[in-house]
């Protein structure tokens, strides 16, 4: 029977009521007295050299309050970069500055020159267009391998090239693999493109800055992932403003899937000119500044080579891939194709010898970042796409040859050629799972009911892994990492027993208000309605590092955990003296402290009432009060992993590809509410799905984006997506944290794309359409082309 | 600027607005009913989605002074004076039909138009009727099986599919 409280409880979300009744406070909808509103001008030229801004006109325009150029930001520093990486040769990373505004060169459309700040939106922006900027427009660098070759103009003058780093992974493996894949058996090879894309959450960025002069404090309210963060980075690196005198709040934020977790230009501008025109500023992006001023994610270049040996047992694998960074370092980006990408090679495999080579390279295009499953759907699409084609090549059953070379359950703790160990795992139960759900014995009666209506059916499968819950502090500061990545949590139990929670992590749809609640009403018994998450705002939260990588409940969780139990432990003493018994001999079960073998006992209520009324109490041995706080550094990453499987029918004569059925069999550990997460691997899976069939960032060779809105960038709407069948039935424990969970958030949009590519490949073969590889997205043009190239 | 009057959810309400000034402008600043969301610039997503004279427009698609005199019906305006959700509510709350909330007034105001036009709606109507509202978060999957559920049919509870 499915519990209705606690962990294990779909239970409904208690946020719902408020975003159902148009009454969330989203940071658009914080309107502070006296505001004024920016609008940033942006360069509609890829790259070039700014000779001069002449803002005289729109300086004279009634209703603008002033105009804003790099020269009013001299003394401010440059927006940070949060993560180092070393090269092969032992190299530091090349680093430009990222100028708040645009310094003497702009460097990709949407790099902001100017910002008006109005009276009103509207006149700001008729103001901005009053504002002259002479620009020399210079050759651009779009595509990533010419910008490396010899004589490409320099997106940085400063620097040597437009190669960040060129990083190689395991480096002392490099010449054993390259010797293994030249004497195995067999060796399938792959080039394939990560496509560019643009996470899109349905809030545009927000940010609004507020200063009060009498205690000379900033506030910045603003649509993030992970307030500590922003306000660690741009009070120490941009601003130089100490942690008391500046408060962040990222209230009700409208999704993030990554692009919310760095710190823009923008967020440093608002809180910087409120204090220089002392008024509040508000900037609100429209979706088509989006576009050109939130990191993109993906675009990577690769490839893949996998060693087989006669038995069809991997050997080597090596992987050389281009990613693009875009024209200046985002907060986390360099990790991204790195740590978060290197180290999932191996995939689900037992893989001796793998190495990784990746070339970053600057371009006249916007900041690349983290986007939901950074690095490792990359990692997971290469993998799943050369796997398949081995298994093509050598006339095996895609899943047997995933089989054959899985790790076996018994083999965890498993430690990789590429430097993680997983804990646990069961990568044949997820497989075998999906197999079950998708009736795949079956597969070839559909098949043949597709054919007589004149369609392609295919069947894709792909087994992901993935890393969460980042990370131990002490493994990501040896990596490159300029933060801790531990999380936070403070317990406080009010005198009647109620409880607020105040947690590090950030919520932007994931629902942890409800969940994170369920867990701390299960550890005491009480009901879940007694206990509040409070979340977003540093003045209110103890240092936190945020929501991304699927870390929440790994992290954020533990922590909380980790406070309850100190909570719980002082409670215990409390309950013990006023029952005069041992501390030793105390037990809680719902809500009631007992004495054990005996049939006293006291309610949860009362112990916390002694708390805070002290009159009957251990004095001498504890102090009043009941609030713990915990700081949680995990000891490893998590590894959730599972199976994927696409069916899709494919149109021959037009290209167009429907996905008919879609199953996701994921080993997640525990999970605290289930409706939660089956809600996020829907999400997750759609946007691979939107990946692989659907979404695409285009840029012209002169460094316009071509798929700037709506109407060009093609976002899965409700008619292109099926119903998805969901289990995670298969569950394999953490091994390190308190809660046994591993984390949920990225496995859909990391696990589908080679799923539905792999489909379509195998639909088109059966059809008798031999096509190796297809670039996603798999737009019917597409596939059209790929199938008359074979024909 | 012009001053102009309409009803919203059931109140006579005025204001002072520009020619250019948008009925979701007009509903955000004007009147501070702030569950209205703008989530794009080109008409596409749909998260403004508000009645006018009973019927589904984005309000970022019309002028202010366009809806003059007019009945609006915003997210606001759909539970009952206690508090109570309506049927589309709670079912978007019972089949977590939302994750961040941000497109979800679209959502629900479309989806109480489809539902006066067509009371049993299939999976599929449902589908091409939220043509013009993206969600991020849901992947649909849980909005349809709200609206399925909202409009009486039997959909599987969540989580036990």
């Amino acid at each position: 029977m499915p519990k209705d409280q606690g962990i294990g409880a779909s239970s409904k979300r208690r946020e719902d009521v408020r975003f159902l009744t148009g009454t969330g406070n989203y940071t658009d909808d914080i309107n502070l007295v006296n505001q004024t509103y920016a609008h940033f001008l942006r360069s509609d030229v890829a790259h070039g050299v700014i000779n001069g801004i002449d803002a005289s006109a729109a300086e004279a325009m009634d209703g603008v309050v002033r105009v804003f150029t790099a020269k009013d930001f001299e003394g401010v520093g440059g927006v940070p970069c949060g993560w180092q990486v070393t090269d092969r040769h032992g190299q530091p990373m090349q680093e430009p500055k990222h100028p708040v505004l645009a310094e003497g060169k702009v460097r990709h459309v949407g790099d902001p020159i100017a910002v008006v700040i109005a009276e009103t939106p509207e006149l700001a922006r008729d103001a901005a267009e009053a504002i002259d900027v002479d620009i020399t427009e210079l050759p651009a660098v779009v595509d990533m391998k010419a910008a490396v070759a010899e004589g490409a103009p320099k997106v940085h003058d400063d620097l040597t090239s437009n190669l960040c780093y060129d990083w190689g992974f395991v480096e002392e493996n490099r010449e054993a693999v390259d010797q293994a894949i030249k004497n195995a058996a067999h060796v399938t090879t792959l080039e394939l493109v990560n496509n560019r894309l643009v996470a899109n959450p349905m809030e545009p960025r927000v940010a609004v800055g507020d200063y009060n002069r009498a205690n000379d404090e900033h506030t910045l309210y603003t649509t993030s992932q992970n307030p500590h963060v922003i306000r660690l980075l741009m009070g120490a690196f941009v601003l130089g403003i100490p942690e008391h005198k500046l408060r962040v709040v990222a209230p009700d934020v409208g999704g993030g899937f990554g692009t919310k977790i760095f710190h823009y230009a923008e967020e440093a501008f608002v809180t910087f000119a409120a204090k220089a025109i002392n008024r509040p500023v508000k900037w609100t992006a429209s979706r088509s500044e989006a576009f050109i001023s939130d990191a993109h994610g993906r675009d990577h270049v690769t490839k893949i080579e996998l060693a087989l040996d006669a038995d069809h047992k991997f050997v080597a694998l090596r992987t050389d891939t281009y990613a693009n960074m875009g024209a200046y370092l985002s907060t986390f980006a360099p990790s991204v194709p790195t740590w978060l990408h290197g180290t999932l090679m191996a995939g689900n495999y037992i893989t001796p010898l793998v190495y990784v080579n990746v070339k970053a390279v600057f371009t006249n295009t916007v900041p690349v970042d983290a986007y939901r499953g950074a690095g490792r759907p990359e990692a997971t699409f290469q993998l799943e796409r050369v796997v398949d084609k081995a298994a093509r090549e050598l006339g095996m059953d895609p899943a047997e040859l995933r089989r054959l070379n899985f790790i076996k359950p018994e083999q965890f703790p498993y430690d990789t050629p590429v430097a993680v160990t997983y804990d646990t795992g069961n990568y044949h139960a997820t497989l075998d799972k999906a197999l079950e759900l998708t009736d795949y014995a079956s597969f070839d009666t559909r098949a043949a009911e597709s054919k007589a209506r004149g369609k392609l059916r295919g069947f894709g499968i792909a087994h992901y892994i993935e890393a969460c819950g980042i990370a131990p502090s002490n493994l990501v500061g040896q990596l490159g990492a300029r933060a801790g990545l531990y999380e936070s949590a403070t317990v406080r139990v009010n005198a009647t027993g109620s409880i607020a929670v105040m947690t590090g992590s950030h919520s932007h749809g994931q629902g942890h208000e409800t969940t994170f609640a369920q867990v701390v009403a299960d550890m005491i018994g009480i009901d879940e309605s007694q206990v509040d998450i409070v979340h977003g705002d540093t003045a209110r939260t103890p240092m936190g590092m945020g929501t991304y990588g699927s870390r929440s409940i790994a992290v954020g969780g533990s922590a909380m955990v980790r406070a309850a139990e100190k909570v719980l432990n002082k409670a215990k003493k409390i309950a013990a003296h006023l029952m005069e018994a041992a501390d030793a001999d105390i037990e809680l079960k719902d809500g009631q402290f007992s004495v054990a073998g005996t049939d006293k006992s006291v309610a949860w209520g009362d112990v916390c009432l002694a708390a805070y009324v002290p009159h009957n109490y251990p004095l001498e041995e504890i102090e009043p009060g009941l609030e713990e706080t915990a700081f949680y550094d995990p000891a490893n990453f998590t590894y959730p992993s599972g199976a994927y499987f696409c069916e899709v029918e494919v149109d021959p004569g037009t290209g167009k590809v429907e996905v008919v059925g879609f199953t996701a069999a994921d080993d997640f550990g525990n999970v605290i509410n289930p409706m939660i997460v089956e809600g996020q691997v829907h999400g997750g899976v759609a946007q691979g799905i939107g990946q692989a069939m659907l979404e695409n960032c285009v840029y012209d060779d002169n460094g316009q984006l071509l798929s700037g809105s709506y109407m060009d960038y093609a976002m899965p709407r409700a008619s292109d997506l099926p119903m998805f069948e969901v289990d995670h039935s298969c569950q394999t424990p953490c091994t390190h944290n308190p809660l046994g969970v591993k984390g949920c958030g990225e496995a859909g949009a990391i696990g589908s794309p080679p799923a539905l590519v792999n489909a379509v490949i195998d639909a088109l073969h059966r059809g008798g359409y031999p096509v190796e590889h297809i670039d996603m997205p798999l737009s019917p043009s597409r596939v059209w082309n790929a199938m008359q190239s074979v024909k | 600027m012009t001053k102009l009057t309409m009803t919203v959810n059931g109140r006579s309400v005025s204001g002072e607005v520009e020619g250019r000034t948008l009925l979701s402008t007009f509903l955000r600043e004007n009147l501070g009913l702030t569950g209205t969301h703008v989530g794009c610039d080109t008409s596409q997503c749909g998260a403004c989605t508000v009645h006018v004279n009973g019927l589904a427009v984005k309000s970022c698609t019309m002028f202010a002074q366009e809806a003059a005199e007019a009945d609006v019906a915003t997210i606001e305006g759909q539970a009952a004076p206690d508090g109570t959700l309506n049927a589309i509510q709670q079912a978007f709350q019972d089949y977590h039909g939302l994750q961040c909330g941000f497109c979800t007034p679209g959502m629900v105001m479309a989806a109480a138009s489809l539902l006066k036009d067509n009371p049993k709606p299939t999976e599929a109507e449902v589908r091409h009727h939220l043509e013009g509202n993206i969600c991020r978060c849901t992947g649909y999957h849980n909005i349809v099986r709200a609206i399925m559920a909202a409009s009486g049919q039997d959909v599987a509870p969540v989580a036990a599919e």
